[in-house]
C-alpha cells in the first residue's frame, strides 16, 4: 500500500511551512473551544492516503475528528487548545505535503445545491408527466385525459415555479441590462406552453404541453448543472493550490513583544520579522540582517538579488537565505501586490466586452423566432378568424422552437471540453475562455516561470571526485538558495560521501561554509570562498577553489515543442519578460522565437496588449508571476502554470497543473476544436427549425410531435458533443494525471 | 378508472418518495465526496479515526 508515499523530501523542500501562528489564524471557531482547519492535501488519491491521513491526524491528543474528501483532496481537521496540533508535519512524516486552505471558502456551495435541487425536482415533475402524457398520446378516454391533464398542471407548477427559477432569474437579469441571452425565449416558451395548456384544460381541450415544458426545463437544468459542476471542480483544483502570500508576519513591538499580525493589520513604520524561506508580506525596506531574495514572481528576474540593510524589497518576494528584520514601508493594499490589482481592475475591460457565443446566438434567434410566431398568429387569424386556434397555433410554433437543442448546443460541447482538459491537468475557470482561446491568433509568453522552470538547473560541476562532489552536495543542502538547490537536485545522490556536517553557516549574499575535518570548505561565490574575483559559484578548502559550478535556465518540458506548435498552426509568438536582455535573448534563441522584448514593467505589458487588441490581434497571454497578473487580465484570453502567482492564477482562463507547457496547443486544438462542435450544432439546431418550424406554422403539431422533435433534437446535440476528440491520447497515464497537484511542490524551490 | 383512483396517486407518492430522498440525501452531504466514499469501502475499520460521535 506505498503507491501514494511521496518522499519525505516534499517536505523540506517546502522550506519553512505554515507556522502555527499562522495556522491559528487561518483556523475557524466553532465555538466550546473547538477549532477547525482545513489543509489541501493535493497528494492523497486512493483508500490507503485516507486511512493513512485521518489515523496520523487522529492519533494527535488535540485532534477531535480528522475527515479526508477525497474529491476535492482536501482534510478537515478539528481540534482543541490555543496552539493548533502539529498537523503538517504530522502528515509530512506520513509522506504528504499539506498545506492551509482558505477558511470560508470551503462552505457548501449554495449555488450547486440550489441547481441539484431544482434538477431533482423537475425530474420528478416531467418523468411523472410523461408517464401521464404517454397513457393521453395511446388514446385515454375524455374524461381520464381530462383528470391526467389536471394532475399534469399540478405537477408542472413545481417545476415552473421552482425549477424554472434559474432561467426566470437570468432572463429577467439580462433584460433589466437591455439584452436578451438564450434564458429570454426560454422563458417565454415555457411560460407560454405552461399558459395555454392551462387554458385549455379548463376549456377541457384536447391537447396540453405539460409534458413539453418541464422535459424543457429539465433537459437543460442537466446541461446548467453539468457545466457548473465541471467548472466548480476546476475551481475548486485551482483553489486547493498552495498560496504564496502570506497570511500575516511577525511583528515586534517597541517593548521587544512579538505578536503575529494579519496582513491587514499591518502598518507602516511596524518591526516585521521574516525568517528565511518566507514570503515578505507587504513592501519594506531592510533594518537589519543580510539575504538574498527571490524576485522571479514579482518582477520576472530569474537571479536572486543579495539586500542588506538600507535595501527595499517587495511585497510576495521570497526571502531565501537569512532571517530579515524589515521596516514596513506600505500597508497590504498600498503595497506592490495591490497595484498589481489596482491594473488588473483598470485592464479588466476587454473581457467583460466579450459576449458569450450562445447569447450571440440568442440575439440572433428571438426576434426571427418571436417574429414567426406572430405572423403565424395573424395569418391564421386573417385566414379563419378563429382567435383560440390562431393563438394555439402561434404558441404552438413557439414550443416547437423553444430552443431546447440551442440551450444545450454550448453548454454540453463546453462540458465535455472542460471534462477533457480536467483529465490533462488543464483547468479551465469559464466557460467563454474556452470559446476566446479558440479564436486567437498570436500568443504572448512571459519568460521566468513560464518558458523556463524559474529554478536554475546545474550545468557543469568541473570535476568527478565523489568526495569534492559530495561535500558540495552536503554544504548546498544547507541553503534555500536556488543555486544550492540545483546543486542538490544535481548531485544529491552523491551526499553519501560525504561526512556528516554539524555546523554549516550560511552567509546571505555570499554562500555557505562549514568546518569538516578541522579544515574550512566554502560553497558560494567565488570571491568570497576563493578570493578570486570570477563568476560563477564555486567550492573551496581554506581559500583553495576546489572546482567550479555553471547553471543554466531550465526550460519549461514541452516548451520547445509548444512553440514550434503554436507558430505551425500559424500563431505569431513572442516574449515579454521583466528579465534582463541576454536571459530573455538565450531563452527565445533557444526556443526559435523571434520577437521578444525585456525589461517589461507590469504596466508596459498591459500596454502592449491593448496596442495588439487595437490592432484586431486577439491575444493568448500566458504568464505566471505577480508582475504579469494585470496582463493576463487585459489578454483576450489567458493561461497560468500552477506554479504562478496567486492573483495571476486567480486572473487566468486556464490553469495547468502539469509542469510541461504541452498544455498550451492541448488547450488551443481542444477549445478550436469545441468551437467546430459548437457551430456544428448550431447548425443541427438550425436544421431541426427549418423542418419543425413549417409543420408548426401549419398547424400539425401536436403534444406528442413536439416532445418527439425536441427530444430526438437535444439527443442528437449531445450526441455531436461526446464526439470530441482533442486531448483524448493523453489520458492514459491516469496515476500520473491523479497526481497532477503535484506540482505545487515547485512553487517554494523556485 | 376506478383503479386509477389508486395507481395514479400511488404512483405519485412513490415518486415523492424517492424525490424526498434524493433531497434528503443531498442535503446530508452525500454527495460531497464521490471519490472518497468509492475509495472508503475499501477500508477495513474506520471506527478509530472516523467521526467520534
Amino acid at each position: 500500500m506505498t503507491c501514494c508515499a511521496p518522499g519525505a523530501d516534499t517536505a523540506a523542500r517546502y522550506g519553512a511551512g505554515p507556522t502555527p501562528d499562522e495556522i491559528r489564524l487561518a483556523s475557524r471557531d466553532l465555538g466550546d473551544g473547538l477549532r477547525q482547519t482545513d489543509l489541501s492535501v493535493p497528494e492523497a488519491h486512493c483508500a490507503a492516503c485516507i486511512s493513512k491521513i485521518e489515523g496520523g491526524l487522529g492519533e494527535l491528543p488535540d485532534v477531535e475528528h480528522a475527515r479526508l474528501n477525497l474529491s476535492t483532496r482536501r482534510v478537515t481537521v478539528k481540534w482543541r487548545g490555543d496552539t493548533p496540533p502539529p498537523l503538517i508535519e504530522t502528515l509530512a512524516a506520513a509522506g504528504y505535503s499539506a498545506h492551509l486552505f482558505e477558511p470560508g471558502e470551503d462552505q457548501s456551495d449554495p449555488q450547486l445545491s440550489r441547481l441539484i435541487r431544482s434538477l431533482g425536482v423537475a425530474g420528478f415533475c416531467a418523468m411523472n408527466i410523461m408517464l401521464l402524457s404517454v397513457s393521453i398520446w395511446s388514446g385515454a378516454d375524455p374524461a381520464t385525459r381530462q383528470a391526467f391533464h389536471w394532475i399534469s398542471a399540478a405537477l408542472a407548477l413545481p417545476a415552473l415555479l421552482y425549477s424554472g427559477q434559474v432561467f426566470f432569474r437570468s432572463a429577467w437579469g439580462a433584460l433589466q441590462h437591455g439584452q436578451t441571452n438564450m434564458d429570454v425565449p426560454i422563458s417565454i416558451g415555457i411560460c407560454l406552453a405552461f399558459g395555454l395548456s392551462l387554458y385549455d384544460t379548463f376549456h377541457h381541450g384536447a391537447h396540453a404541453y405539460f409534458d413539453a415544458a418541464t422535459t424543457l426545463i429539465f433537459f437543460l437544468l442537466c446541461g446548467r448543472t453539468l457545466d457548473y459542476v465541471m467548472r466548480e471542480r476546476a475551481r475548486q483544483a485551482v483553489r486547493g493550490l498552495m498560496r504564496l502570500s502570506p497570511r500575516g508576519a511577525t511583528v515586534m513591538r517597541a517593548d521587544g513583544t512579538r505578536e503575529y499580525l494579519p496582513i491587514g493589520e499591518i502598518e507602516p513604520g511596524m518591526v516585521l520579522l521574516v525568517p528565511a524561506g518566507e514570503r515578505i508580506p507587504v513592501d519594506a525596506r531592510v533594518e537589519n540582517g543580510r539575504s538574498d531574495i527571490d524576485e522571479a514572481i514579482a518582477t520576472g528576474e530569474s537571479a536572486p538579488r543579495a539586500v542588506a540593510t538600507g535595501s527595499t524589497v517587495q511585497a510576495g518576494t521570497l526571502n531565501l537565505t537569512g532571517p530579515l528584520t524589515l521596516v514596513a514601508t506600505a500597508r497590504a493594499d498600498n503595497s506592490f501586490l495591490a497595484e498589481m490589482v489596482r491594473l488588473m481592475e483598470a485592464a479588466e475591460g476587454g473581457r467583460a466586452r466579450y459576449r458569450r457565443l450562445a447569447d450571440r446566438a440568442a440575439r440572433l434567434y428571438s426576434p426571427v423566432v418571436h417574429l414567426t410566431a406572430f405572423l403565424t398568429f395573424v395569418g391564421w387569424a386573417l385566414s379563419t378568424g378563429n382567435w383560440h386556434l390562431s393563438i394555439s397555433v402561434a404558441i404552438a410554433v413557439l414550443i416547437i422552437t423553444c430552443p431546447c437543442a440551442l440551450g444545450l448546443a454550448v453548454p454540453i460541447v463546453q462540458v465535455v471540453a472542460a471534462r477533457r482538459l480536467f483529465e490533462n491537468g488543464i483547468m479551465v475557470k469559464d466557460g467563454s475562455g474556452l470559446e476566446r482561446l479558440a479564436e486567437i491568433d498570436s500568443v504572448v509568453f512571459d519568460k521566468t516561470g513560464t518558458l523556463t522552470l524559474g529554478a536554475p538547473r546545474l550545468r557543469s560541476s568541473g570535476t568527478n571526485d565523489p568526495a569534492v562532489l559530495g561535500i558540495a552536495a552536503a554544504l548546498a543542502a544547507q541553503s534555500l538558495h536556488p543555486m544550492s538547490r540545483a546543486i542538490v537536485a544535481g548531485l544529491g545522490d552523491m551526499r553519501a560521501e560525504a561526512p556528516v556536517i554539524s555546523a554549516a553557516v550560511e552567509h546571505p549574499g555570499l554562500g555557505v561554509e562549514a568546518e569538516i575535518n578541522g579544515r574550512l570548505y566554502r560553497l558560494g561565490r567565488s570571491a568570497w570562498a576563493a578570493g578570486k574575483d570570477q563568476p560563477g559559484t564555486v567550492l573551496a578548502c581554506d581559500g583553495h577553489p576546489l572546482t567550479s559550478f555553471t547553471f543554466e535556465d531550465v526550460l519549461r518540458p514541452g516548451a520547445a515543442e509548444a512553440v514550434q506548435a503554436l507558430q505551425e498552426a500559424g500563431l505569431a509568438v513572442e516574449i515579454l519578460s521583466g528579465d534582463h536582455r541576454d536571459a530573455v535573448a538565450t531563452t527565445a534563441r533557444r526556443l526559435g522565437i523571434e520577437r521578444f522584448e525585456a525589461g517589461v514593467l507590469p504596466a508596459e505589458k498591459v500596454a502592449h496588449l491593448e496596442e495588439l487588441s487595437s490592432k484586431g490581434c486577439r491575444t493568448l497571454m500566458v504568464g505566471d508571476g505577480l508582475n504579469d497578473a494585470p496582463a493576463l487580465a487585459a489578454a483576450h484570453v489567458s493561461m497560468a502554470p500552477a506554479s504562478a502567482a496567486d492573483i495571476g492564477r486567480n486572473a487566468a482562463d486556464f490553469v495547468f497543473l502539469h509542469e510541461s507547457l504541452d498544455a498550451v496547443p492541448l488547450a488551443l486544438d481542444v477549445a478550436r476544436e469545441a468551437g467546430k462542435l459548437i457551430r456544428q450544432n448550431f447548425a443541427l439546431a438550425i436544421i431541426y427549425n427549418a423542418i419543425a418550424l413549417p409543420i408548426a406554422i401549419a398547424g400539425f403539431v401536436t403534444p406528442l410531435i413536439a416532445a418527439v422533435a425536441m427530444s430526438l433534437s437535444s439527443v442528437l446535440v449531445v450526441g455531436n458533443a461526446l464526439r470530441l476528440k482533442g486531448g483524448r491520447t493523453k489520458t492514459r497515464n491516469l496515476e500520473q494525471d491523479d497526481r497532477e497537484p503535484s506540482q505545487s511542490r515547485m512553487v517554494v524551490v523556485r | 378508472m376506478s383503479t386509477l383512483v389508486f395507481l395514479v396517486p400511488l404512483a405519485l407518492a412513490l415518486g415523492a418518495g424517492a424525490l424526498g430522498a434524493f433531497l434528503w440525501s443531498l442535503r446530508s452531504g452525500q454527495y460531497d465526496d464521490l471519490d472518497g466514499a468509492a475509495h472508503r469501502i475499501l477500508l477495513d475499520d474506520e471506527k478509530d479515526h472516523g467521526p467520534k460521535g
